[in-house]
């Protein structure tokens, strides 16, 4: 399944577990996703740990981490040398020049597409706390822990109050 | 700074998962920061091409941590990103996992929850700035990224196909 995930696995994750193998339902599949966006680090990681443990403890939460990450890791590992040792031949690098410009605007329909729903919201201070994530990382470059130990507390006892 | 290239990938990585909410994409400006200006391991056009390399490949986002890491330090260095930035995390999730449907319904979580959400966007949003920055060296760059991210917004077109027309964009030579 790893390897059918361009530009991100969930979605086919969501495909083969609920609706081919059916190994858990919609709910199940919707709480073990929001717990590995409640968790730092890479969601589909958090997540395949969490499946994988409930489906077979510790060797359930390995093999579902193995599986996930080994063709992938292959792959790319076979791509990074072809990239340090043919990066600089001038057709390869154009050709990721514009696949880098392409990818940055994937990212910018992601950011669109969370930011839509938080800004039409009234009334929320959900939106300051974002741009103040953003400002403090993109412009000040100051260093994400440092950024996140200052905002995370402010914003989770807003969130703690407004309900 | 004179410690060994794999002592620093590693605590960097491993300290970088901790923060990162809203995964891997979260945690780029960050990677961006350490990789190219703190450690100075790799250009900003370098780090640009291995972030559409990642996006490129089929698997989870986070496998751009094994390109820097083999850039740096190769096989060893790619397996030692990988394990620092999904060791903690994953020993985590294991053991959240576990305790997890007893505090479901608490509200410290839903508001932990809550509160994750707009720092997720902001540091998402900030990848995209910083990644811009690194990759939109002219006009026609910032085009090729402007209509992507419509096509994507609004469109269901398969992103390979993005990707593949924007390479022979980019080798005919207008980026």
């Amino acid at each position: 399944m790893s390897t059918s995930g361009f530009g991100g696995v969930l979605p086919w994750a969501r495909r083969a577990l609920v609706e081919q193998k059916r190994w858990m339902t919609t709910e199940e599949f919707n709480e073990t996703f929001a717990l590995s966006q409640f968790l730092p680090g890479p969601n589909v990681i958090n997540f395949s740990v969490v499946f994988g443990s409930r489906f077979g403890g510790v060797a359930g939460a390995v093999v579902a981490l193995a599986g996930l990450l080994g063709p992938p890791l292959i792959i790319v590992m076979v791509l990074a040398i072809l990239y340090e040792r043919y990066g600089d031949i001038e057709a390869l690098s154009r050709i990721l020049a514009g696949v880098s410009a392409a990818a940055v605007g994937l990212l910018i329909a992601v950011v669109a597409k969370m930011a839509a729903p938080m800004f039409l919201k009234r009334w929320s201070s959900a939106p300051v706390f974002a741009l103040l994530a953003f400002a403090g990382v993109a412009l000040m470059h100051w260093p994400l822990p440092y950024v996140f130990l200052g905002l995370a507390p402010v914003s989770v006892a807003f969130a703690w109050f407004k309900r | 700074m004179n410690q060994h290239p794999l002592t620093s990938l590693a605590g960097y990585f491993a300290l970088l998962s901790l923060f990162a909410v809203g995964g891997a994409n979260a945690a780029i400006p960050e990677m961006h920061r350490v990789a190219v200006n703190v450690m100075q391991w790799m250009s900003d056009r370098q780090f640009a091409d291995m972030y559409a390399i990642a996006q490129m490949s089929p698997g989870p986002n986070v496998i751009i941590v094994a390109l820097i890491g083999y850039h740096v330090a190769g096989f060893t260095g790619s397996g030692v990103a990988i394990a620092a930035m999904c060791g903690p995390t994953c020993t985590l999730a294991f053991v959240v996992a576990r305790t997890w449907d007893r505090f479901k319904e608490a509200r410290w979580r839903v508001a932990i929850q809550a509160g994750m959400v707009p720092l997720s966007l902001g540091l998402i949003a900030a990848s995209a700035f910083v990644l811009a920055r690194a990759a939109d060296h002219n006009v026609y760059a910032l085009l090729v990224t402007a209509a992507t991210a419509a096509a994507a917004l609004f469109t269901r077109v398969n992103p390979l196909w993005i990707f593949v027309v924007a390479g022979l964009l980019g080798l005919s030579g207008w980026l």
